[in-house]
């Protein structure tokens, strides 16, 4: 057992498929909450073996995407100081912030770093005592655990020089959120698998009984995601709420506690602006008091910088399914995957950037993941 | 919810955030300007990928375009004095100089042999410039001479010229070679990217991705351990055999950087072509596999060193994989797809499951993510 | 979002602090930290992101997935009723 071949396999896939097409009678809307599903789906092109009455929308699961623009703001301020060494993960360089991105930083001079691992920064705050080292802690709760780790070893190597510029998003109350907009079309959601191994599943029974839709915990090889589109399909046509668990080899109940416990002693729960849409209450994690020392907001006193987004495009509403990237009127001409106006076209697997690329290619209909609320669907709730 | 509300929120500029379950109106879901100009260069320009494809459209060719230059193949081609001549030129920088495989000299042989191989033709002769930087090692730069001498013999090349400049400490990155190099085209043979036609058949000479991996493995802060070596190598004797099954190659690219998708895109766009890849055919080691699995890259973007990929007539097919699995730098060739005209410009792969996915040119450099 | 590998633990480095392994993925091999997974024994698969062990593997779990994939199928042509059979299978992963 090797936990990714054996979950790739072609045979086990069309039984999936030919099950969820004799399962499903009616057209169903499933929003899969993680980046990382919405790239294995287009990257296996899973979207478009999927039966027409199941639907997928590609949630706002790319910690990369919806870090809010003042956020992103002050991390171009702090990485172009001189005495800071500002790490990132890869793929945050590209992610404008108001005027430039750190891609832009560097090319003027700052030291921006891409690291691998937190604790890659940390060696780095190590070896240079003379200089500030930043690392730039975004991520779901998958990466909360990582980051806690690294202030906390900084805390007792007493390395002064290390801090954190926190940007920390929580699923559950992302997903109330999108269950409690009006004209929701979700009728049952995929939850990240990574992010349970962590957590655990306790939050979600309360969100699935008081929206009415399934969750099912679901994984990210082809396989896991059939089996979650298998499960949460089935508790629909049988109209039941249920949160399943079908990433059982990776995630417990319980999630995992010695993780939790870093977590709990090291963040503390706050509200978060998502960048594309908007404030959400509860849904982030930052520095507890007892940290508050690395925390880089207070270190350089960018605490202050805020940003208004700008309306003008729409991914909010691409992200909820509710129009298609075409209705927006940036789409294809001040937005495109070179020039992306919001998360939906940053990120590669993003709705509109995937529109956009099916477009080029048949001149007509985007893929099916990408794809428009047909009239004919009526929003369950 | 509205009692783990903070202090941070009640000071936010847009708050409908008081409320327990306020619900989000998605009316109002908003999303940033864009950044349309590039006023600095950036990283990405040298990638290989879209960026650097707009820095010669808006810069290079406006300044000195000329119809020579706008083939955009590895290396032109052009009559002089009555020979028909592929010329080439290359910039080599590498971190580090020196990685499981090769070093920064083989580099700055093969690359330059393999853009002149590219047009079908026999190189000949080399041309090296070195940039040193203050402060370097004199052993360094003998073991890249040394590099440079050995590989220049094992390609059939003299290496006629050369410059050296030092630049002060702090401005260079060690060592750069610039190489460019002269070869014969062979008559009857026209190989470049325009010539693709839908009923090709796409070869690649052997496993991809094996020199960017390497060269990751042992790049500071990301070292991990794999017991793999960069493909650096030289082609040219390898198309020599190819072209003595036919003269009718169509197409031939070493997939550098930006892998093998920037050439396949790059090969599709000059020919007006689509292409379409198996992705189950796609010859990618278990290792380059896995690196690139926890890294977050995609195989097919990774840069090779010593493998091409070849657009061949359907009927000439068999004959020439033949040829190339004869040849020690091709005997890991095989079919990976075909050049179709659905989708002109555009390369779709069919994936392992049945589906199919787009792959598009890379914008910059491939970079590990965790999302 | 959240890029996790599999991997296996090769050897473990008790004295590191925090807790480190080597884990193989498939024939490359990277240093990750053990701190969350203490128990966790050389051989045994763990699920990686950016150089952190989140959990351990279960193998039990991954092979009974695995055969009610097989046996979806067959259910559907042999028995008719494939989803009273899958939903006794899985009554057990059902999280409540």
């Amino acid at each position: 057992m090797k936990y990714i071949d054996e979950f790739n396999d072609p045979a086990l896939a069309r039984r999936l498929l030919d099950e969820i097409r004799a399962t499903a009678t009616r057209p169903w809307a499933l929003m899969e909450v993680c980046g990382g599903q919405t790239h294995s789906i287009i990257r296996h092109g899973i979207d478009q073996l999927l039966p027409e009455q199941v639907e997928l929308i590609h949630g706002p699961g790319c910690p990369v995407c919806v870090t809010p623009l003042d956020v992103i703001d002050k991390a171009l301020e702090i990485a172009a100081r001189p005495d800071v060494i500002f790490c990132s993960f890869g793929d945050m360089l590209r992610v404008p912030g108001t005027d430039r991105d750190l891609f832009r930083v560097k090319s003027e001079g700052g030291d921006v770093r891409v690291v691998y691992s937190p604790l890659d920064a940390l060696e780095l705050a190590r070896r240079n005592p003379a200089r500030q080292v930043v690392f730039f802690a975004i991520g779901f709760e998958t990466t909360a655990p990582a980051n806690a780790m690294a202030v906390h070893q900084a805390r007792r190597l007493g390395l002064a020089n290390f801090s954190l510029l926190v940007s920390h998003v929580r699923v559950p109350p992302a997903i109330d959120a999108i269950m409690s907009a009006p004209a929701c079309r979700v009728q049952g959601f995929l939850a990240a698998g990574h992010v349970c191994s962590v957590m655990g599943t306790a939050e979600y029974p309360e969100l699935a009984d008081r929206h009415r839709v399934p969750v099912v915990v679901t994984g990210f090889e082809p396989l896991d995601i059939l089996e979650g589109i298998r499960r949460a399909v089935h508790r629909l046509e049988r109209g039941e709420h249920r949160v399943d668990n079908a990433y059982a080899r990776a995630v417990r109940d319980e999630g995992n506690p010695a993780a939790r416990r870093m977590i709990e002693e090291v963040f503390e729960v706050t509200d978060r602006n998502w960048r594309g849409i908007g404030l959400i209450p509860a849904s982030g994690w930052r520095l507890g008091e007892a940290f508050r020392d690395h925390d880089a907001e207070h270190r350089f006193d960018v605490a202050d910088i805020r940003t208004e987004e700008p309306a003008v495009c729409r991914a909010g509403e691409v992200l909820q399914g509710l129009i298609k990237p075409t209705e927006c009127e940036a789409f294809g001409g001040a937005c495109t995957p070179r020039t992306p106006l919001g998360a939906t076209m940053v990120s590669s697997e993003g709705a509109c950037a995937a529109y956009y690329l099916y477009r080029r290619m048949s001149g007509s209909p985007a893929p099916r993941g990408a794809r428009i609320p047909q009239e004919e669907m009526n929003p369950v709730g | 919810m509205a009692d783990l509300a903070t202090e941070a929120a009640r000071d936010a500029t847009k708050a409908p955030a008081d409320a327990a379950g306020t619900p989000v109106d998605p009316a109002n879901w908003t999303c940033p300007a864009p950044l349309r100009d590039q006023p600095l260069v950036v990283m990405g320009h040298g990638g290989g990928g879209a960026l650097s494809a707009e820095l010669i459209d808006q810069v290079f060719t406006p300044a000195y375009g000329n119809p020579t230059l706008a083939t955009m193949a590895d290396s032109a081609v052009f009559d002089l004095g009555g020979a028909r001549l592929a010329f080439s030129t290359d910039s080599y920088v590498v971190r580090p100089l020196f990685f499981p495989g090769g070093c920064l000299g083989d580099l700055a042989v093969n690359g330059t042999v393999n853009d002149l191989a590219m047009s079908g033709a026999r190189p000949a002769y080399l041309s090296t410039a070195f940039v040193l930087e203050e402060g370097v090692e004199l052993a360094v730069v003998g073991r890249i001479a040394r590099a440079i001498g050995s590989a220049a013999e094992a390609a059939a090349v003299t290496v006629a010229t050369g410059d050296t400049k030092v630049v002060e400490s702090g401005h260079g990155d060690g060592v750069y070679v610039t190489t460019a190099g002269v070869g014969l085209v062979p008559d009857g043979v026209d190989i470049r990217p325009q010539r693709a036609r839908p009923g090709d058949v796409v070869i690649v000479s052997g496993p991809i991705g094996l020199h960017g991996v390497a060269i990751m493995s042992v790049r500071e802060g990301l070292e991990f351990g794999v017991e793999i070596a960069s493909d650096t190598a030289p082609l040219a004797g390898l198309v020599a055999a190819m072209l003595a099954v036919t003269k009718d190659v169509h197409v031939l690219r070493d997939p550098t950087r930006g892998g093998l998708g920037a050439s396949l895109n790059e090969i599709a766009r000059a020919s007006g072509t689509g292409v379409r890849l198996r992705e189950r055919a796609l010859p990618v080691p278990d290792e380059v596999a896995n690196a690139c699995g926890f890294l977050g890259l995609d195989p097919l973007y990774v840069a090779n060193e010593g493998r091409l990929v070849a657009f061949v007539p359907r009927d000439r097919a068999e004959a020439v994989l033949a040829a190339m699995r004869a040849h020690p730098h091709g005997t890991g060739a095989t079919v990976i797809g075909e050049c179709v005209e659905e989708h002109p410009g555009m390369v779709v792969v069919a994936t392992g499951l049945g589906g199919t996915r787009v792959l598009d040119l890379p914008l910059g450099e491939q970079l590990p993510r965790i999302c | 979002m959240c890029l996790a590998v599999p991997g296996k633990v090769v050897s473990i480095d008790h004295s590191a602090d925090p807790l480190t392994g080597l884990i193989d993925f498939g024939g490359v091999q990277k240093q990750a930290c053990l701190e969350y997974v203490p128990e966790v024994r050389v051989g045994e698969y763990v699920i990686v992101h950016v150089g952190f062990a989140l959990q351990r593997l279960d193998e039990e779990s991954a092979r009974a997935s695995l055969e009610l994939f097989e046996q979806l199928g067959l259910l559907d042509e042999e028995f008719g009723d494939a989803w009273e059979q899958a939903a006794r299978q899985e009554s057990g992963s059902e999280v409540r």
